[in-house]
C-alpha cells in the first residue's frame, strides 16, 4: 500500500468519509455476525442437538439469518460504499449530500437489525434470499433509494464539476478521456447496480409478500429475484471495483474499454435470465431458457478473466497480500464460480447437481470468494484514504487474505466435489437416504474449517475497520480538544 | 451525458426482458390457475389443506425446514405396466401372444404366468406399444388393462408417485419448493408416513426413529413436565434412550401438533392430465417397481 499517512485526504476523499465509515463499519459488523451464525448452523450438521432447545437457534432461523447478514448486511452496503466513491471519484466531483448519504445508510443497518431478529424470532417469509419479513423491506428499500439517488445527482454533478477539486490528475488521465467525456466501465457498472436493485427488490416483495401471487408463480418470482440478485448485482457492483482497482493497482491500463463493454452488456443480457433449475414444477420453457442464458454466461465470465489477465500480465507491482491481491483472487473465483455455474446449468449434469451442495459451493464462491474479497481490497485501499491514516493493524490484512483464500477454497471445493457425490448417490436409489446424508458428512467438516478461517479473517476486517475509525474520531477530538483549550490570541480578545 | 442515457437504456430492455419472462409471463400463463378434474374419478385437485395443515405451514416456514427438505419430485419418463386381468378360455393362445410380445416371458412356465390375475405381465415405454400389446392379447381372447406408472430415483425412493407439477402447490402461501436436500424430499411425506404418533417422535428425537439421522432435534415444540397420577394421552411413547426422566412425560406443544397436520396433509399423488398415473389399487399393482413383477412372477 502506498504512504497515505501524512497526506490529507483530497476533498473527494473527506466527503465520502462519514458514508463510508457509515457503510463499511456496519458491513463489518454483519459479517462477523454473518460469521458466527454461519459456524452456528456449520456445527449443527456434526452434531444435531448443539443449541436445539432454543427455537431461534434451530438451523432454519440461523442459516437463513447468515445469509442475509452477509448480503443484506455486508454486500449491499460495502458495494453501495464503493460504488458512491467510485461516482465521486470517476466523476471528480465531491459526494452530493454525504450527510443524507449517512442517514439512509444508518436507515439501511437498521432494517438489516430489524429484518434479522424477524428471521430470529420466526418470521421469515420463506423465500429463499427473500426472508427479511415485509416490515424490514420497506425500511430497506427507501434506504436504498435515498442512498441509490445521492448516487445519481453525482453522477449527474460531474458535468458541472471543477477540476480543482481533484488534486491528482492522474485519474484524469488514467480513467477518462478528457475530451470526449466517456464514462469509465467502472461507472457502466456501478449506475446500472443503483437501478438494478430497486427494481427487483420491489417487484419481488411486491408480488411476493404484499399482494401475493398464486401458487407456483411465487416460485419463479423468487428465482427470478435471486438470480438477479446473485448473478447481476453482485457482479455488477463487484466488477465496478475489480474494472478501476485492477488497472490502478497495477499500473497498467485497463484490456481493454470494450471487453469492460462487452462484459457489461453480455452480463445484464444473459445473467438476468439465470436462476429457474433444471427440475422445477413450471412450465418446461422457462427452465429451459434459464438453462440456456446460465449456459451464456460463460460469455461474460470468460471475458472478465481475458481482460484481467490482459491487464495484469508484465504487471511488476507485487501484491504482497494487499489490496491487489484481494481484486485478484476476487476475478478468480468469479470465473471458477462462472463456470461452475454454466456446468450446472446442463441438463444432464443438472440432474445430478440439482439440491445438493454443489449449488450452495457455487453460491459462496461467488459470494465470498469473489464479491467480499473484492470489497475487502477495495475498503483496503479506500479508508486509508479517506480518513489520511493507514489501518492500525496493516499487518493483520496480509493474514486476512490468507484466511480469506484458504477459507473460501475450503469452503467452496470440498462441497462442490461433496454435491457430485451426493448428487450421483441421490441417483441410485439402491442407497438408503441416511447413507447419502452420511457421505456428505466429510465434506461437511472441511467446509466447517473453511468457515472457521473465513470467521477469524472476518473478525481481523472488523478489528481493523473499527480501529480505523476510532482512531480517526479521537484524532478529530483532540484536535477539537486543543483548539477549545488553547490560549487565545490577544489580538482576538475585544477589550 | 449520451452514455449515461444508453446505460439506462441498456439496464431497463435487459431486466425488462427477464422481468416479462420469469414475473409476468409465470403469471398469465399459471397465476389464475383454479381447481382441476382428476384423472379418471373427476375429483377436484388440489383441496385446500385444512385448518390445523395450514397452521402448521407457518411453523413449516418459520423454523425455515425448507433449508433442508425440498417439496419437488421428479422423475425420468413413464412406462406402461400390460397388467393381464383375465387370461381368456383359451391359454394357449394368450400364452403364444404373450411370447410374442416379449420372447423372455415365453421361457417362463405358462401355468405360473397365467395364475394369480389380475398381475403385470409386461412393460412397455410408451402408450402406443401398449395399445399393440393391448390389441394382441385382446385378439387371442385375453382380458388386459395399461398401468401408467412413473419412473426415476425420486419414485424408485419412494418420495412421489409421479413427478410434482404446478397444480400441485395452487393453494399454498409461501410456496417451498426448497433448493437442498440434505433431509429427504417431504412433496408426499403424508403418503409415505402417515403416522401422526411416529412424525412426533421423529421431531423430537429423530434419532430414535431413524438411526444415523443428520436432522436437529425440535424439542423447543415440546414441553417436559410432571406425569400426573393420570399421565397425558398426548405424551410420547419414547424409547428408553430418548425418555424424560422418571416421573416426567414428553408432550407435544400445539405448534409441533399442527406441525404434524401439515406434513400429513403433504400429498401430490392425484393422476393429472399432465402427469399421468394409474393409480395403485389392489394386488396387480403393490409395487412401483414394474420391472419386478415382469421378471420375477410370483411363486
Amino acid at each position: 500500500m502506498t504512504a497515505t499517512s501524512s497526506t490529507s485526504p483530497s476533498p473527494i476523499d473527506a466527503s465520502c468519509r462519514l458514508p463510508l465509515f457509515t457503510l463499511f463499519g456496519g458491513a463489518a459488523v454483519w459479517l462477523a455476525l454473518s460469521s458466527v451464525f454461519g459456524l452456528i448452523a456449520s456445527i449443527k450438521f456434526h452434531s444435531p442437538n448443539f443449541l436445539a432447545d432454543c427455537a431461534c437457534l434451530t438451523y432454519g432461523r440461523v442459516h437463513p439469518a447468515s445469509l442475509n447478514a452477509f448480503v443484506y448486511g455486508f454486500a449491499i452496503p460495502a458495494g453501495l460504499g464503493v460504488a458512491l466513491w467510485l461516482l465521486a471519484r470517476l466523476g471528480r466531483v465531491t459526494l452530493a449530500r454525504p450527510w443524507l448519504v449517512v442517514v439512509g445508510a444508518k436507515l439501511w443497518h437498521v432494517g438489516v437489525l430489524v429484518g434479522l431478529l424477524g428471521i430470529f424470532g420466526g418470521d421469515a417469509t420463506g423465500f429463499e434470499w427473500l426472508e427479511m419479513p415485509r416490515y424490514a423491506a420497506v425500511i430497506l428499500f427507501v434506504a436504498f433509494l435515498l442512498m441509490a439517488l445521492f448516487g445519481f445527482v453525482t453522477h449527474s454533478a460531474r458535468s458541472r464539476r471543477c477540476e480543482s477539486a481533484d488534486s491528482s490528475g492522474e485519474d484524469v488521465r488514467r480513467f477518462t478521456s478528457a475530451a470526449t467525456n466517456e464514462l469509465y466501465p467502472s461507472q457502466w457498472f456501478v449506475l446500472a447496480a443503483l437501478f438494478w436493485f430497486p427494481w427487483i427488490y420491489s417487484t419481488a416483495n411486491l408480488l411476493l409478500l404484499v399482494f401475493p401471487v398464486r401458487g407456483v408463480t411465487q416460485a419463479a418470482i423468487d428465482w427470478w429475484f435471486s438470480g438477479n440478485l446473485l448473478v447481476v448485482w453482485l457482479t455488477l457492483a463487484g466488477l465496478a471495483a475489480s474494472f478501476y482497482f485492477m488497472p490502478k493497482l497495477s499500473g497498467r491500463p485497463l484490456q481493454s474499454h470494450y471487453l469492460a463493454l462487452f462484459v457489461f452488456w453480455t452480463l445484464i443480457l444473459f445473467g438476468t435470465w439465470v436462476g429457474i433449475p433444471g427440475g422445477a414444477a413450471l412450465p418446461a420453457w422457462m427452465p429451459a431458457l434459464s438453462g440456456v442464458a446460465a449456459v451464456m454466461t460463460l460469455v461474460p465470465t470468460l471475458t472478465i478473466a481475458a481482460s484481467a489477465w490482459l491487464t495484469l500480465r508484465g504487471s511488476t507491482t507485487k501484491c504482497a497480500g494487499g489490496p491487489l491481491c484481494f481484486v485478484k483472487f476476487g476475478v478468480f473465483s468469479l470465473l471458477l464460480s462462472g463456470l461452475m455455474l454454466a456446468v450446472s446449468a446442463v441438463p444432464q449434469i443438472s440432474r445430478v447437481t440439482d439440491f445438493t451442495w454443489f449449488g450452495t459451493a457455487q453460491t459462496q464462491l461467488r459470494l465470498y470468494g469473489f464479491f467480499a474479497m473484492t470489497m475487502f481490497g477495495a475498503a483496503y485501499y479506500i479508508l486509508p484514504r479517506v480518513t489520511g491514516n493507514e489501518f492500525p493493524f496493516a499487518k493483520f490484512v496480509r493474514v486476512h487474505f490468507w484466511c480469506g483464500v484458504l477459507g473460501t477454497l475450503l469452503l467452496a471445493l470440498p462441497l462442490a466435489i461433496g454435491g457430485v457425490v451426493q448428487g450421483l448417490k441421490l441417483a441410485n436409489a439402491g442407497i438408503a437416504f441416511t447413507d447419502v446424508a452420511k457421505s456428505a458428512l466429510m465434506f461437511l467438516r472441511l467446509s466447517t474449517v473453511g468457515e472457521t478461517l473465513l470467521a477469524l479473517g472476518n473478525l481481523l476486517f472488523l478489528l481493523n475497520v473499527t480501529a480505523l475509525i476510532v482512531r480517526h474520531y479521537r484524532s478529530v477530538c483532540l484536535t477539537a480538544y486543543a483548539a477549545a483549550t488553547a490560549r487565545l490570541e490577544t489580538t482576538e480578545v475585544k477589550p | 451525458m449520451k452514455s449515461g442515457a444508453l446505460i439506462f437504456l441498456a439496464a431497463f430492455l435487459a431486466l425488462a426482458g427477464s422481468w416479462g419472462g420469469f414475473v409476468l409471463a409465470p403469471q398469465i400463463q399459471l397465476g389464475f390457475n383454479v381447481q382441476t378434474n382428476v384423472v379418471g374419478t373427476g375429483e377436484l385437485y388440489p383441496q385446500a389443506r385444512p385448518g390445523l395443515a395450514k397452521q402448521g405451514l407457518e411453523v413449516y416456514r418459520a423454523n425455515g425446514c425448507v433449508y433442508c427438505h425440498s417439496q419437488q419430485v421428479g422423475q425420468d419418463g413413464t412406462l406402461c405396466e400390460i397388467v393381464l386381468t383375465d387370461a381368456g378360455t383359451n391359454a394357449t393362445a394368450t400364452l403364444a401372444a404373450i411370447a410374442k410380445l416379449d420372447s423372455e416371458l415365453a421361457k417362463l412356465d405358462g401355468v405360473i404366468l397365467l395364475a394369480r390375475l389380475p398381475k403385470a405381465i409386461l412393460t412397455v415405454a410408451d402408450m402406443n406399444a401398449a395399445e399393440y400389446a393391448l390389441k394382441a392379447l385382446e385378439a387371442a381372447g385375453a382380458k388386459a388393462e395399461t398401468h401408467l406408472a412413473a419412473i426415476g430415483p425420486d419414485i424408485a425412493r419412494g418420495w412421489g408417485r409421479r413427478r410434482t407439477v404446478a397444480q400441485d402447490y395452487l393453494f399454498d402461501y409461501p410456496v417451498q419448493l426448497g433448493s437442498r436436500r440434505i433431509g429427504p424430499d417431504l412433496a408426499n411425506v403424508g403418503l409415505r408416513l402417515p403416522d401422526a404418533n411416529w412424525q412426533l417422535r421423529h421431531l423430537y428425537a429423530p434419532q430414535s426413529e431413524v438411526q444415523g439421522s443428520t436432522m436437529p432435534s425440535y424439542r423447543f415444540l415440546f414441553e417436559t413436565r410432571k406425569a400426573g397420577a393420570k399421565p397425558s394421552p398426548d405424551a410420547l411413547q419414547l424409547p428408553a434412550v430418548f425418555a424424560p426422566a422418571f416421573g416426567c412425560e414428553i408432550v407435544p406443544k400445539p405448534e409441533a401438533k399442527v406441525l404434524v397436520a401439515y406434513l400429513l396433509s403433504l400429498r401430490a399423488d392425484a393422476p393429472l392430465f399432465e402427469a399421468p398415473l394409474t393409480p395403485l389399487a389392489g394386488a396387480a399393482a403393490a409395487t412401483n417397481a414394474p420391472s419386478v413383477s415382469t421378471n420375477a412372477p410370483a411363486k
